[in-house]
């Protein structure tokens, strides 16, 4: 760091510092500060008055019920993959992680639609499901799946990086010591990424209670039945009731915030262990 | 099709890969098939005279337009702040650097009200620039603010661990051999950045194209003016117009694949200059 090469004159430094920080108040500090503070205006007793009504509450344990399906779904499945990827050398391996990424370049609105062009009434079972009685869109199954598909390769991408930095090394020692494959993940590769599945668990949890886009397209807004935490924010906004929007909306930015601080916190322990894999390799 | 290069002896990877084609066909692939499955139900005619109709053209102007124009913004600026962040120190530096995180982290709904609220007429931003002259909500203004704050995570966490591995002694050495501070940076770092630049911008535009939650309350949605094209989408959805919907989803899926296929060429040039030097 203390290059010569590297060392701007303190003006140019300082300015270009100055720019960075005057951009990210203006567009990331402002934004946050106003969410709380627009909840907070009239007063603490108004803001936990507007968090108990009974369609914020009925919207909060739907959001809830989405993640708590949602979350475990997409671990099952980042490990799976994880396991694949990072651990084994197999043709088509970028194909595959680019079809694993898919869903985060798909427009939310447009990952909504295609549960509508299957599950809907002009859809593909649309007609079957109707004669059965069996409800999917517009009701909490659809909200699920399309959180499902938003979230899908969260967990996946944060661990697949990992699982690659750890290496095969302790694992092939474990299976020709005589471990079973299910004694060595649980034992070995386990306690090694608990760090970033930590985190690949929490970003994928803060998505899906707070997915909007394709929640809103499939869930026809039926009030204390198939509104998400996300969507009651909309419909208080739209009512102009803003210190109550701004209340339901500040769970959710600190919820965010949250996730940042474990993400900061992960990055910490995760640099310190991957210096000690080294460390050790090196002597 | 995913042939195993080399005999390993962990076990595990054909029951590993197998759940992972399994539960990525069924929860991606098959529902996303179902778009083109539908467009080739509808006939080209209809199909053209949708996506060309003049509603339909504005909308992807405004989402197409004002996405690119707030990744150029961002890519300048989330280029300075990856810099600082990589080379300089300075108080809070730690809380910066996660707060970057923040527009990816946050809710979308939640940043489109709290957007809404700063840059409407008598917001905390927005007062001021109405006094200027500059309509920063329910305007073309509005809806490229917005992408500018869901884009710049994108572009400084690319190009971020890029710029902190540029090796100090290439530089000493270009130094040392005379080359003045803005040669070391266009001949040294700008190459070394650049396709990770290119990565960056076409994540931030491959999300806000698309981009809902946060601009449907900033964008003031009149037909033919300030309506997005995801919200065309949801507009025809409720008139039951499937076919309509399809095709305009269709048109700017392509647009992101495309997008996904340069950002893949992006990173296959940036391990391919790695391997040269």
């Amino acid at each position: 760091m203390s290059s010569l090469a590297r060392t701007e004159s303190p003006v140019v430094r300082r300015s270009l510092i100055g720019i960075a920080l005057l951009y990210l108040v203006l567009f990331i500090f402002f934004p946050l500060f106003i969410v709380f503070a627009s909840a907070l205006q009239k007063g603490i007793a108004v803001y936990f008055n507007s968090l108990i009504n009974p369609e914020t509450l009925a919207a909060i344990k739907l959001t809830v019920l989405t993640a708590l399906i949602a979350v475990p779904l997409n671990l099952v499945f980042g490990v799976a993959a994880s396991w694949a990827i990072a651990k084994f050398d197999f043709r088509g391996k970028n194909f595959l992680l680019t079809l694993i990424d898919l869903p985060l370049s798909v427009s939310p609105v447009i990952s909504g639609l295609i549960f509508v062009l299957i599950f809907g009434l002009q859809g593909v079972f649309g007609p079957w499901l109707r004669d059965h009685g069996i409800r999917i869109i517009y009701a909490p199954p659809a909200i699920i799946l399309a959180t499902i598909f938003v979230t899908f390769p969260m967990v996946a991408r944060e661990l697949i990086p990992v699982m690659k930095a750890q290496g095969n090394d302790e694992e092939e020692a474990a299976i020709t010591l005589g471990a079973s494959g299910w004694k060595t993940f649980w034992y070995v590769t386990l306690p090694n990424i608990k760090w970033g599945l930590l985190y690949g668990v929490i970003l994928c949890n803060a998505r899906a209670m707070g997915e909007f886009g394709a929640v809103s397209v499939v869930s026809g807004h039926i009030r204390g039945l198939t509104n998400t935490l996300p969507l009651q924010i909309e419909i208080l906004y739209n009512e102009y009731n803003f210190t109550a929007a701004f209340a339901a909306a500040s769970l959710l930015a600190f919820l965010a915030l949250l996730t940042l601080i474990i993400k900061t916190l992960v990055e910490y322990r995760f640099r310190a262990e991957l210096k000690a894999v080294r460390k050790e390799r090196e002597h | 099709m995913f042939l195993l290069k080399q005999k390993s002896t962990l076990p595990g990877f054909h029951l590993s890969l197998g759940y992972t084609v399994f539960y990525l066909s069924l929860i991606v692939l098959i529902p996303l098939s179902m778009l083109f499955i539908k467009t080739s139900t509808i006939s080209f005619s209809h199909f053209w005279s949708v996506v060309t109709a003049p509603r339909t053209l504005a909308a992807y102007r405004l989402s197409f337009g004002a996405a690119f124009i707030a990744s150029v913004i961002n890519v300048f600026f989330g280029f300075l702040i990856a810099w600082v962040l990589a080379r300089y120190s300075f108080p809070c530096k730690k809380i910066v650097d996660a707060l970057i995180d923040f527009p990816f982290a946050l809710p979308t709904a939640v940043a489109g009200i709290a957007l809404t609220t700063l840059y409407s007429s008598n917001g905390m931003i927005g007062q001021f620039l109405y006094k200027i002259g500059i309509q920063s909500a329910f305007s073309w203004t509005g809806v490229t603010l917005a992408l500018i704050f869901i884009g710049l995570p994108f572009i400084v966490r690319t190009v971020e661990p890029v710029l902190q591995e540029i090796d100090p002694e290439i530089e000493d050495a270009a130094s040392s051999l005379g080359a003045g501070r803005f040669q070391i940076f266009f001949r040294i770092i700008f190459p070394a950045v650049l396709p990770s630049l290119v990565t960056g911008f076409s994540l931030a535009f491959a999300r806000t194209i698309g981009e809902y939650g946060s601009v449907v309350f900033i964008a003031g949605n009149m037909p033919g003016k300030t309506e997005i094209a995801p919200l065309l989408i949801i507009t025809k959805l409720e008139q039951y117009d499937y076919s309509g919907a399809t095709a305009i989803a269709l048109v700017m899926l392509i647009v992101s694949f495309l997008l996904l296929a340069l950002t893949n060429f992006a990173q296959w040039w940036a391990s391919k200059r790695i391997g040269m030097s």
